[in-house]
């Protein structure tokens, strides 16, 4: 069976919307950050199965998705760094527990 | 199984197993390059990344609070829903395969593309994000630094001193840390 571009789109609409379910049932911090990741990657499959199955003779596609990997890299380093201070003033990482700057 | 699972290392551990899959995903497709950049990036910085802030908070074997039931069941309804309707949209599309002759994403092809200044060249996003890296290193930098005294005092009192006679800092009870709690 040949695997064309709607395949590609199924399986990344599926891995977009498990990110989304993970980021919306997950109340730890750390795994919130997982699910982020999950759907960063799933608009990085179709960037590159655009690429690939409609315009096979440009880059576009690549590049856009070598930034979204370079700025998810950047995102996860602060979000960790951001982590791991609220871990050392609050011993949680529960969002539900850091509420002081609700009102 | 990376958004379900109640061990938070196990969660790690299958975040890592389906980013090594899309790597796979993107061998099958011809993008070595992206494939490469991917499982460096990916499964050897931001997993090694996650796996360490998860032993620096948890220890290694905690389990999780289970969510509860009704933000399981609006977040599987919402999830599913939305799935659906882009898969019914997916269907009803109808893509024009292009024949345009391929190109071979080489590495120095896709360095030569990126660093150009012509109509299809990236070099002002490549700049944007090393500078947009270069912050993100720097704010890291100071969000997770342990401020143990107010700086000033210090440089003051002991800056003609030499290096040994300075004292170590006392942990002072109004630290903002502990202030808080």
């Amino acid at each position: 069976m040949n695997i064309g571009l709607p395949h590609l789109l199924f399986l990344s609409c599926a891995l977009f919307f498990i990110g989304i379910y993970g980021f919306l049932t997950r109340r730890n911090m750390i795994t919130m950050l997982m699910s982020v990741e999950l759907i960063l990657n799933s608009v990085n499959i179709n960037f590159i199965a655009f690429n690939k199955y409609l315009f096979p003779d440009k880059l576009d596609g690549l590049f856009f998705t070598l930034f979204i990997i370079t700025i998810a890299a950047a995102e996860a380093a602060v979000a960790i760094a951001i982590i791991i201070n609220l871990y050392r003033n609050y011993h949680t990482i529960d969002v539900e527990e850091v509420d002081n700057m609700k009102f | 199984m990376a958004v379900t699972s109640l061990k938070i290392f196990r969660a790690a551990v299958f975040l890592l197993f389906s980013l090594l899959g899309v790597a796979g995903l993107y061998f099958y497709l011809d993008y070595e390059f992206i494939a490469a950049v991917q499982i460096i990036v990916y499964v050897g910085g931001i997993v090694v990344l996650i796996i360490f802030s998860i032993f620096l908070t948890h220890g290694s074997g905690g389990y999780m609070k289970s969510p509860a039931w009704g933000r399981i069941i609006f977040s599987a309804i919402a999830a599913t829903l939305g799935c659906a309707l882009t898969i019914g949209f997916i269907n009803n599309q109808s893509f024009s395969a292009n024949d345009k002759p391929k190109v071979i994403p080489s590495a120095g092809e896709i360095g030569a593309q990126m660093l150009s200044t012509t109509e299809h060249g990236y070099i002002l996003p490549f700049e944007v994000v090393s500078m947009l890296l270069l912050a993100a290193m720097i704010g890291c930098i100071v969000i997770a630094i342990k401020i143990k005294i107010p700086t000033q005092k210090v440089l003051k009192a002991d800056i003609d001193e030499p290096y040994e006679t300075i004292k170590p800092p006392v942990a002072d009870s109004n630290e903002p840390g502990v202030a808080i709690q």
